[in-house]
């Protein structure tokens, strides 16, 4: 008897992606991909694809997408949700895009609570334009606008987007997780899922901050990649959950623990 | 239809716009025209819509970005420096070919400038003001009733030609009083045509996206080309413009908005020193009734514009008449309103009569 152990999900497209070997995107996409299909909202679903690599997710998620203007994903989103509350809307960004240029729509976003999920790549890296510093690039490290490494003396100290939006009243679930390791990727995907399951409980704003790697533009191989999440990522950037919906609290204690 | 009351300029846009559909509205404050946000705050629960006020000018557009792809008339309103903001936004919405409608109530500029009346943003309004190759249809009132009856137009042209449009006062027009009588019935959003490209409950259907970009090469060129036809109808079907006197006039004033009813006022007051002055009011600034405007100038040799800037509008009435006519201009900028005598004696000395 033949047991069925692995199936494509139907949450993506069935085409190959442009992401570079090693990179993180796919992965995350395929585990949003399997979330849309087991909490079955697959059909009632709106991405929203930011600018940057992931620009092409609008192409790879089965759902309705929606591209907008770089980092305005939680205004896009808020104005999508409050049409169609009926939908499930999730907006997907990487730090430039959402930790620079679109401070202050994830900030308000999370304020007002709005009923969406964001999901944040955090590569601590510009990938699309060419490995430009981000808002989140570790002090020290290299980028082709950090040629001798970041300077916090000059360019400030990377910014931890989960302990900030931390200190709002408006948040409901926040979680810091990794995709550098098998384990790390199933708590990834558990924190994407319980995010999700926020918003069609109508709880209010939900995000999964995703550490991930950037083998291109991080100039390593995607072993050593993998490795740095580990041995400079983590330490900076502490995996976690940081804020939980009230009634989830005890049961899911311990589910999602620092990595 | 409606009774006649009495509104105030701002209050009847943001009504016009609610009777004609809108059930989304997200804003920033700006002066001269909070009166519009204020309104939608209270009106639009009483219709079951949504009122939100945005972080900043760029959220706001960018929230209508996203309430319009999902199907719903959807409005923003600001003044000149918040539209600068909203022009990133603005620029996605026509490349991604989304039906929104907003309101410039136009202040003192450039800059910061001041709160008065003027019309400085008319190049802004009518050269799309974002970047890349795209056209907004701009309609300019002159009336509180005007204010609240263009919005319904401005939603059907949106609809029918999938872009922007907008309506382009200043803060006379915002502030005053006047009559008005709605010269439609209230639209209800749920019985208009479904949008075939409107994204939401898949329910079975392919997927759908909302896009404004397209990186394969020479995609993005067709894409262009494609708006170009669209605008191109646009330009042949939805010119408006209004005339007055003008089959015996010497001298034709071209003015819009808080202008033309100055220029009215010339108009008369000319008449009963026997100067023959005629008068054309583009409504639709983008289309700009070139055809008309030739016509006359064909026949009517000396052109007056006026305008609340330092000379903006001139550039599109030069281009419509070919060099047929002599144009002069009469403008004060940035906060500057004209009178109907200081119009009239540019009259004056244009025709050699004044002193």
């Amino acid at each position: 008897m033949e047991k069925k152990v692995f199936a494509k999900t139907n949450g993506l497209v069935d085409i190959p992606m442009r992401y570079c070997p090693g990179c993180g995107h796919g992965v995350v996409h395929r585990m949003i991909g399997e979330v849309m299909d087991e909490l079955k909202i697959r059909e009632r679903t709106i991405g929203i694809a930011p600018v940057g690599c992931s620009v092409f997710a609008d192409e790879y998620f089965n759902c309705d997408m929606i591209q907008p203007a770089h980092g305005r994903g939680p205004a896009v989103a808020t104005g999508m949700k409050r049409v169609r509350p009926d939908c499930i809307v999730f907006s997907y960004q990487g730090d430039g895009d959402l930790a620079s240029i679109g401070m202050a729509e994830i900030i308000h976003s999370a304020a007002r609570s709005e009923n969406i999920t964001v999901v944040f790549i955090n590569n601590a890296i510009f990938g699309m334009t060419g490995g430009q510093m981000a808002p989140t690039t570790l002090p020290g490290m290299r980028s082709t606008t950090s040629p001798f490494g970041r300077d916090p003396k000059v360019a400030g100290n990377p910014i931890r987007i989960c302990e900030l939006l931390s200190a709002l009243e408006g948040p409901v679930y926040l979680a810091r997780v990794a995709v550098n390791t098998p384990a790390n990727v199933v708590k990834a995907k558990r924190a994407i899922k319980k995010a999700f399951q926020v918003q069609i409980d109508g709880l209010g704003f939900s995000l999964v901050e995703i550490l991930s790697q950037c083998p291109t533009d991080w100039a390593l191989t995607p072993l050593q990649s993998i490795k740095k999440i580990q041995d400079e990522m983590i330490p900076y950037y502490p995996l976690g959950e940081f804020k939980v919906p009230e009634e989830t609290k005890t049961e899911d204690k311990g589910k999602v623990s620092a990595g | 239809m409606g009774e006649r009351t009495l509104m105030k300029g701002n209050e009847a846009l943001a009504e016009g716009a609610v009777r004609a559909g809108c059930r989304f509205f997200s804003g920033y404050p700006i002066t001269p025209q909070n009166e519009i946000p204020e309104y939608m705050s209270w009106r639009l629960s009483e219709v079951g819509g949504t009122f939100i006020q945005a972080e900043s000018e760029v959220a706001a557009i960018n929230m209508l970005f996203g309430a319009s792809a999902c199907g719903a008339r959807a409005m923003t309103s600001s003044s000149g420096p918040g539209i600068s903001l909203k022009q990133e936004g603005i620029s996605y919405t026509a490349s991604a070919e989304l039906p929104i409608f907003y309101a410039n109530v136009v202040r003192g500029g450039p800059g910061l400038g001041n709160i008065a009346p003027a019309q400085g943003d008319y190049f802004q309004a009518t050269r799309g003001g974002g970047h890349g190759d795209y056209r907004v249809l701009v309609m300019a009132p002159n009336s509180v009733s005007e204010m609240g009856n263009l919005p319904k137009l401005c939603y059907e042209f949106a609809d029918k030609y999938r872009m922007v449009t907008m309506v382009l006062a200043d803060g006379l027009l915002g502030q005053m009083m006047e009559p008005i009588e709605f010269n439609f019935d209230p639209v209800d959003p749920a019985k208009l045509p479904p949008k075939d490209w409107a994204l939401g409950n898949a329910d079975g259907r392919p997927r759908r996206v909302v896009r404004s970009y397209d990186l394969k090469p020479g995609f993005m060129e067709k894409h262009v080309w494609k708006l170009m036809e669209k605008y191109k109808k646009v330009e042949e079907n939805e010119v408006r413009y209004e005339t007055a006197m003008v089959d015996d006039a010497e001298i034709l004033i071209v003015a819009y908005g808080t202008s033309s009813r100055i220029s009215k006022a010339a108009l008369s007051l000319g008449r009963n020193e026997n100067i023959r002055i005629g008068l054309l009011r583009p409504i639709t600034l983008w289309p700009f009734p070139m055809k008309p405007l030739n016509e006359l100038a064909s026949r009517i040799k000396k052109i007056l514009v006026v305008e609340m800037s330092a000379g903006q509008m001139i550039e599109d009435v030069k281009l419509a008449i070919e060099g047929k006519a002599q144009v002069f201009f009469h403008g004060r900028p940035a906060g500057g309103i004209p009178t109907g005598e200081e119009v009239l004696e540019v009259v004056k000395k244009i025709m050699g009569t004044g002193n």
